[in-house]
């Protein structure tokens, strides 16, 4: 595995690919013939101003929003028009930029729920708790407490999800997209409004989701620091057109995207 | 059951030695639970010898050598004692690292004991000890508990994991099973097997060398007076790397066969200790108070009838406390109220703590506030202190069962001799008394006085033979008279007031006690407030005749608990509070006495003068914004009452 994360940019299967794609809604461009590559095994953040189509082309690749035009290729299959159960079903996963969690429900309720796509029992089966719903049941928990020790959730396990603090609810969203158990996973701004402390937490656990479980991960951040820091590789989006794409160091000396910045913040 | 219980003889065996015996006597008992992923697992005596037999065989394939020593840096995992014991049953000597060290910590510790292994349990800790390495040449190998985190060092032959190296001691246990057991034989009870750190509040920490003996004789001591059954459940959540724990986290349960439970995670160790319901605990007040508190704010949130139910059933508590306490026997009307008490609130109360089938619970460390006491043993929880040095292997003291009596720390432990230098200072002469500093004999040679350990602490003997503690020795203050007292013990007792924010007493080689008090803007403002009482700044209302009464009424509740010599008689209350920014407080919110005093001098010498009822002040201010005020203002001075009142509260 090292070996092939020290090897050059360029070699890494593509394991997720978007080709021309269009969003509109009404007379709005969101997205105009966007085209990337998702490399497997890396960590692709994309940038990009407010309004930039970010969030708009990770509801496309998750099934929120249907594409008005183009392909997203995944392991040969179109996710274009596909509902977002089937895609997290083939291992898309996402962590909401707004938390969506049952907040009346504990941490473990929540990812347990989480893990209803593994389940294959019938209510027979559920009533009497034997058989395969208890052992299925029992793999999940244990799935799930894998899940819940690898993002050091151990004493909040027992905790409603509306009690905790801000950032703790962000690390339980994250938790919930793993629980999954994607291929692909899809962060949008993990760390908006989160402490210097709790930002380097999840800096942390993206870099291990990375490198323990081999999972792809694909980031919207603003913290362009963060960013620049642990991306392989970037895209940066600009009124839905990708205006630039590449390993973090040359991105950052991109003229487009300087000016794309610089150009929003003289607006301030 | 009898043939295991432990007996004078043990005190000649190493503590790994114990172990053997333990895991030949009892195999299939449960040693050490582990809360993994949600679920307890169990280690028997015979798996923990198993891993201690591969781990200190793995050590040898490191190199270490007897003499050696082999430092943990960890929380609490059963890792660290078997760590410990394994490095013990090979002749090395270990060293505890707090797990929450910074670098510069370890760096000091690990490069004072030369050590040459390190267990550090994960990429946290591991990252500190990477930090500091090139200032550890000594140092051979890091080995990690949790490999996550770790792959950086994957190929690195300085780091190594637990697994691989109870792997490496099992191949050379294949190779040679005897060796494993010709090394602890050679081990000697008298031996140093252990190095641990002192807390280190002047200056940099020393570490305390300790033998099996040490651990052993007093970890026996203790059980001779509460006796431990075999099986009793003890949670570990103290830091493994202060002395106490490692006298109840290791001597005690290779002694008694009593269990360790290691939480999951440090956070979660007050859920964890809910689901084992220990037997036994030990806490440091910051823990008793913070479960305390707990429940405070639980009952503040509930309906209006359980709050009143609550203070109603918990001042019988508190009344009955006082008997359980002395060990006297309740009045029957009292014991009929404290049944209904402990059916309707404590029994499930302490059920919601996991504190149901407690049968001693300690504390250590440092002194636990009068009230925090009674309120637990009016609960039915028989909490005790425990006092000692690192370098009396932690304890030598305790409260009898019966005997708990707040302001004392107990008895001397069985084989446990006390005296009171003339200067007041407690010496303790036991068989768990160190073998002297590492590296720094002269040190030791300070702290001994004709076969005495010097504890540092002011204190006496009571009429019942119990010991109190003042303060530090070079902390307490003699009142003209010759009277010992501690300023901090009464001002803290006057902080516990809400409408006091600081205070500083003054009476060293003075004919009485007074103090200068800082009011506390909030609360007393706000009392002001509901009075009706107007008010302008600060000072102002610091010298409000309706507030002068107010804090008058706290000083003199305080004096009722006060010795007549410690009784306050004079106090001012100051026109600014104490500040930083000023240098009357240090950065950490300490007073700096002497210069206060130095400051307002004028108000001291006033207060000193028992003719003198006012004093005249003019002082600049300096606000933050650079503006300078003048203030011309009279100070009052106020009067406490200092009538002996023993006649009454008894």
């Amino acid at each position: 595995m090292p070996a092939r994360l020290d090897s050059p940019v360029s070699t890494p299967a593509v394991q997720l690919s978007v080709t021309d794609l269009t969003l509109t809604f009404g007379g709005l461009n969101a997205l105009t013939n966007v085209s990337l590559d998702i490399y497997a095994g890396q960590i692709i953040s994309i940038i990009g101003p407010n309004g930039a189509g970010k969030t708009s082309l990770l509801n496309c690749i998750s099934g929120f929003y249907k594409a008005t035009s183009g392909q997203i290729l995944f392991e040969n299959h179109n996710l274009v028009g596909a509902t977002p159960h089937q895609i997290s079903k083939r291992g898309v996963a996402r962590a909401f930029q707004n938390i969506e969690l049952f907040s009346g429900l504990s941490v473990l309720d929540n990812l347990m729920l989480a893990r209803h796509t593994h389940l294959n029992y019938n209510f027979l089966d559920a009533l009497m708790f034997y058989g395969r719903s208890q052992k299925q049941e029992i793999k999940n928990r244990e799935y799930v407490e894998h899940i819940i020790d690898f993002m050091e959730l151990e004493s909040y396990r027992k905790t409603i999800v509306g009690e905790l603090a801000y950032g703790l609810r962000k690390r339980v969203e994250v938790a919930r997209a793993l629980t999954l158990g994607p291929k692909v996973l899809l962060l949008d701004e993990p760390m908006a409004g989160m402490t210097l402390g709790e930002k380097e937490d999840i800096v942390r656990f993206i870099l291990d989701i990375k490198a323990e479980q081999n999972i792809t991960i694909v980031l919207i951040e603003h913290d362009l620091g963060v960013v620049m820091d642990i991306s392989d590789y970037v895209y940066v989006l600009d009124f839905g057109q990708r205006i630039a794409g590449g390993p973090p160091d040359i991105v950052a000396q991109n003229p487009a995207v300087i000016e794309a910045y610089v150009g929003d913040e003289s607006n301030l | 059951m009898n043939a295991t219980a432990p007996t004078n003889d043990l005190l000649e065996l190493t503590l790994p030695q114990l172990l053997v015996r333990r895991a030949s006597l009892r195999p299939g008992q449960v040693a050490f639970r582990k809360k993994d992923l949600g679920i307890w697992n169990e280690l028997t005596w015979q798996d923990v010898l198993e891993q201690v037999r591969y781990a200190a065989l793995g050590l040898l394939t490191l190199g270490v050598e007897p003499g050696d020593t082999v430092a943990v840096l960890a929380d609490n995992i059963p890792e660290w004692p078997m760590m410990e014991l394994a490095a013990q049953s090979i002749g090395a000597v270990t060293i505890g690292v707090y797990a929450s060290s910074v670098r510069e910590e370890v760096a000091y510790l690990l490069a004072y004991s030369q050590a040459r292994v390190v267990l550090a349990e994960n990429e946290e800790q591991v990252d500190k000890v990477v930090d500091v390495k090139d200032q550890l040449p000594q140092l051979h190998s890091i080995i990690y508990e949790d490999p996550r985190g770790m792959r950086a060092f994957e190929n690195n032959r300085m780091f190594l994991s637990w697994k691989s190296l109870l792997d490496a001691g099992k191949t050379l246990h294949e190779k040679q099973p005897e060796l494993y057991d010709e090394h602890v034989s050679y081990g000697n009870a008298d031996d140093v097997c252990h190095l641990s750190a002192t807390s280190g509040t002047t200056g940099k920490p020393k570490a305390a060398m300790l033998s099996h003996r040490n651990y052993s004789s007093m970890a026996l001591a203790l059980h001779q007076v509460d006796a431990v059954a075999e099986l009793d459940d003890y949670v570990s959540f103290l830091p493994f790397a202060w002395i106490v724990e490692q006298v109840f986290g290791l001597a005690l349960p290779l002694l008694t066969g009593m269990v360790v439970n290691f939480p999951e995670s440090p956070d979660t160790a007050m859920e964890d200790l809910k689901e084992i319901g220990p037997h036994m605990m030990l806490g440091a007040p910051r823990v008793w108070e913070g479960v305390k508190s707990q429940i405070w704010v639980k009952m503040d949130e509930s309906y209006a009838f359980n709050r009143w139910a609550y203070a109603r059933l918990m001042r019988v508590g508190r009344k009955a406390a006082v008997y359980r306490m002395r060990g006297e026997r309740m009045p029957f009307g009292l014991a009929l109220a404290y049944r209904f008490a402990h059916f309707w609130l404590f029994r499930p109360l302490k059920d919601q703590l996991g504190f149901l089938r407690l049968k001693r619970a300690y504390t250590g460390g440092a002194a636990l506030g009068p009230d925090t006491f009674t309120f637990f043993q009016g609960m039915g929880v028989n909490l005790k202190q425990v006092y000692g040095q690192t370098e009396t292997s932690g304890l030598a003291y305790v409260q009898h069962d019966g005997e708990v009596h707040a302001d004392t720390v107990g008895r001397p432990l069985p084989g446990v001799e006390v005296k009171i230098s003339d200067e007041g200072e407690v010496l303790t002469r036991c068989a768990g008394v160190c073998h002297g500093y590492l590296n720094q004999p002269d040190a030791f040679a300070e702290t001994m006085l004709e076969g005495y350990f010097r504890s540092g602490d002011a204190g006496y003997l009571d009429d019942n033979g119990h010991l109190v503690i003042i303060d530090r020795v070079k902390d307490v203050m003699h009142t003209g008279s010759g009277h010992m007292f501690s300023p901090q013990f009464i001002e803290n007792k006057l902080k516990f007031s809400p409408f006091i924010k600081e205070v500083v007493v003054y009476g060293d080689q003075k004919p009485f006690i007074t103090a200068m008090i800082n009011i506390d803007p909030l609360t007393v403002g706000k009392w002001a407030e509901d009075q009706g009482l107007s008010y302008t700044t600060y000072a102002d209302l610091s010298q409000n005749p309706r507030v002068a009464d107010l804090i008058t009424q706290e000083v003199n509740a305080v004096n009722d608990d006060l010795q007549d010599a410690e009784k306050i008689r004079r106090f001012v209350l100051l026109y600014k509070l104490l500040d930083a920014d000023d240098e009357e407080l240090t950065r950490t919110g300490k007073v700096r006495r002497e210069f206060v005093a130095k400051r307002y001098q004028v108000i001291l010498n006033a207060l000193d003068n028992p003719e003198q009822q006012q004093v005249h002040v003019s002082v600049e201010f300096k606000y933050q914004d650079g503006q300078t005020i003048h203030l011309d203002t009279d100070v009052t001075i106020l009067e406490a009452n200092t009538l002996s009142t023993s006649g009454v509260s008894a």
